[in-house]
């Protein structure tokens, strides 16, 4: 077991060195030179040659690659071509704004996802399909336009809470609870948007697991052996139902990631997609580099933990013999 | 094997079922509406008088005695015309991504699930590698390398959307290989690719066909928010998404705008959702919801 798991870990960094080198290649094959943007359009080009050699990008790409690699490595991520300031500052600062609202919608939507769907699987009826018809919507519902249409709602009509940025402009002069109370004030309208589009999707599968496993044999024999509903339904329906959903967990990471940049772009907050985004326009390679290797990182480890957690909850999977009984 | 249910022609359980008959309903309608656009709209490039009917709300009649079901945007341009000229755009691109990904997919995910040696630690690897590239930076380039289309788009969205059914049919497929049924086979003497395609193959298709049609339903969303980025179907070409990002600066004046393709955008992705799942049910009918 363990074994395995050091042989994935191991992938794992070759996975992140891939992602690495092939964006390296990839941004320089697109058109579109950070000097030229950096000089401008009236430039001589002689102050464009000039600016090239001094970003080192007149030098070949494998070179390029051998110091950009080493440094970075060594914890040197440069500074950005686009606004000089260091990558490694620009990086620190957005990630807390991201990994919060990603990470707390992430809890909330399957904590919520989890309930609403193991309540679906054990009382069906009407109860059921009035949630299924909730959570299916919810699943369809887009971030970005339930992002727009919670706005236009909270901010534009009812002038509830604000759509832009992560603190008010006056956040810097308030004091403590006030202080509080303006962060969650503007967390709540990107947050609220990213669990309910996560909350369809988990609580759908949870219910699907569960329904999935309730016919299994070893669920009539707990209940033949007169276990009480409650505990049918947690230690043998639900931890078994669980384990396709700690798959899901993994693979919904860079889902998530993806689906904050476009939360970003519509609240204005000032994570790590905003910067993407920015920096991929304005092709300024070391930023999106760093945020690339960071964020190709996070969804390896992210895999890690659902491949270690669904060994953990499904012995078969652990055991080199397949166990019979237990479908 | 058992005749498929499709090929059952008495069999109209499945047409009971509330879910495929709404599921199927919209998306026909839908799917109608798409190919038949040209004699329910006018082509909104064909419009004109940009200044006279700006803004209009929906259920209104310009002055030159057009009626605009849904309303008109900041170019005057019929809002429901659009919409039913992004029909076509947008269901396209999804059912022709989520196609070219379940293909892959499932080609990945059973091969590296069957064959565990090299080769499926080979595709998982693959798999991982793949699944680690951030998709939206991946987008914003390839946009950007070339020349932002609905066959990139379709492109893009296939390649980068298999490996979640590969992870799915690759963890059913090892579970199934595990089972006494398949072992059963394999001391009746059936041998390697047989016993992938005969006995594990058709029982891990569930997940398969309830992730395809989650996928088309997810493809069109991705497209719409290609699009909204403005790095998808690129304006005036009308997608579900570029109308919605259009409605987004009126959003306090003309809120039809943004809201009409929104909701059709959900409607559509309700359809093929609720459409998977009877489809699953009906495939499966020991585990009937």
């Amino acid at each position: 077991m363990l074994r395995t798991f050091v042989r994935r870990a191991l992938a794992g960094m070759a996975v992140v060195m891939g992602v690495v080198t092939l964006m390296f290649f990839l941004i320089r094959m697109a058109p579109g030179d950070p000097a030229l943007l950096l000089v401008g359009p009236t430039a001589t080009p002689e102050q464009l040659v000039a600016q090239r050699e001094a970003l080192g990008l007149d030098r070949p790409l494998p070179d390029q690659y051998a110091t950009w690699l080493s440094r970075f490595l060594r914890g040197d991520w440069g500074s950005s071509i686009a606004t000089g300031r260091p990558v490694r500052a620009m990086v620190s600062a957005a990630w807390p704004a991201t990994v919060s609202l990603v990470g707390l919608s992430l809890v909330l939507s399957y904590v919520i996802g989890i309930i609403v769907g193991a309540i679906q699987a054990t009382r069906g009826g009407r109860l059921d399909t009035t949630l299924s018809v909730v959570t299916v919507t919810l699943f369809a519902v887009p971030g970005y336009w339930l992002g727009l249409m919670l706005v236009m709602v909270f901010t534009y009509w009812m002038r509830a809470l604000p759509a832009f940025g992560a603190a008010g402009l006056d956040a810097d002069f308030l004091t403590g609870w006030d202080r509080v109370a303006d962060r969650l004030r503007h967390l709540a309208l990107p947050l609220t948007t990213l669990t309910l589009i996560g909350l369809g999707g988990t609580a759908r599968y949870v219910r699907g697991a569960m329904l999935d496993v309730r016919n299994a044999p070893h669920v009539a024999i707990a209940r033949a052996k007169g276990l009480s509903p409650l505990q049918v339904v947690v230690r043998h329906v639900l931890r078994n139902a669980l384990v396709p959903v700690l798959t899901l967990l993994g693979l919904s990471l860079p889902a998530l990631f993806s689906g904050a940049v476009f939360i970003e772009a519509i609240f204005a907050w000032p994570g790590v997609g905003r910067i993407m985004v920015e920096a991929v326009g304005a092709r300024d390679y070391p930023v999106i580099m760093a945020a690339t290797a960071v964020s190709a990182t996070l969804v390896v480890l992210g895999n890690l933990m659902a491949e270690a957690l669904t060994a953990w909850a499904d012995p078969r999977l652990r055991a080199a013999e397949p166990s019979a009984g237990a479908a | 094997m058992e005749k498929h249910w499709l090929l059952r022609a008495r069999d109209s359980s499945f047409l009971r079922d509330p879910r495929a008959r709404f599921g199927m309903a919209v998306l026909l309608l839908a799917l109608l509406l798409a190919l038949c656009a040209p004699l329910v709209a006018v082509d909104p490039s064909l419009q004109r008088d940009i200044v006279a009917t700006r803004f209009l709300p929906p259920l209104s009649t310009d002055q030159h005695g057009t009626f605009h079901l849904l309303g008109t945007d900041r170019f005057g341009r019929d809002v429901w015309a659009r919409l039913v000229f992004g029909a076509r755009v947008s269901l396209g691109v999804g059912l022709l991504a989520v196609l070219l990904s379940v293909a892959i997919g499932l080609a990945v995910g059973a091969a590296a699930g069957f064959w565990q040696g090299r080769v499926g630690i080979t595709l998982l690897g693959l798999t991982d590698f793949a699944l680690a590239l951030p998709r939206v930076v991946l987008l914003l380039l390839l946009a950007s390398l070339w020349q932002p289309s609905a066959a990139l788009v379709i492109m893009v969205l296939g390649l980068t959307g298999w490996m979640t059914i590969a992870r799915l049919v690759h963890s059913e497929v090892r579970t199934l290989a595990a089972r006494p049924f398949v072992e059963s086979a394999v001391a009746l003497g059936v041998r390697g690719p047989r016993v992938l395609v005969r006995h594990i193959l058709p029982n891990a298709l569930t997940p398969v066909i309830v992730a395809a049609a989650l996928g088309v339903g997810n493809a069109i969303m991705l497209e719409a928010g290609l699009s909204f980025l403005g790095l998808g179907v690129q304006p005036p070409t009308p997608s579900w998404g570029n109308l919605i990002a259009s409605g987004r600066d009126t959003l306090v004046n003309a809120p039809w705008v943004a809201t009409a393709p929104g909701v059709a955008l959900v409607l559509v992705v309700v359809a093929a959702t609720l459409l998977g799942d009877a489809v699953r049910d009906r495939l499966d009918p020991a585990q009937r919801r």
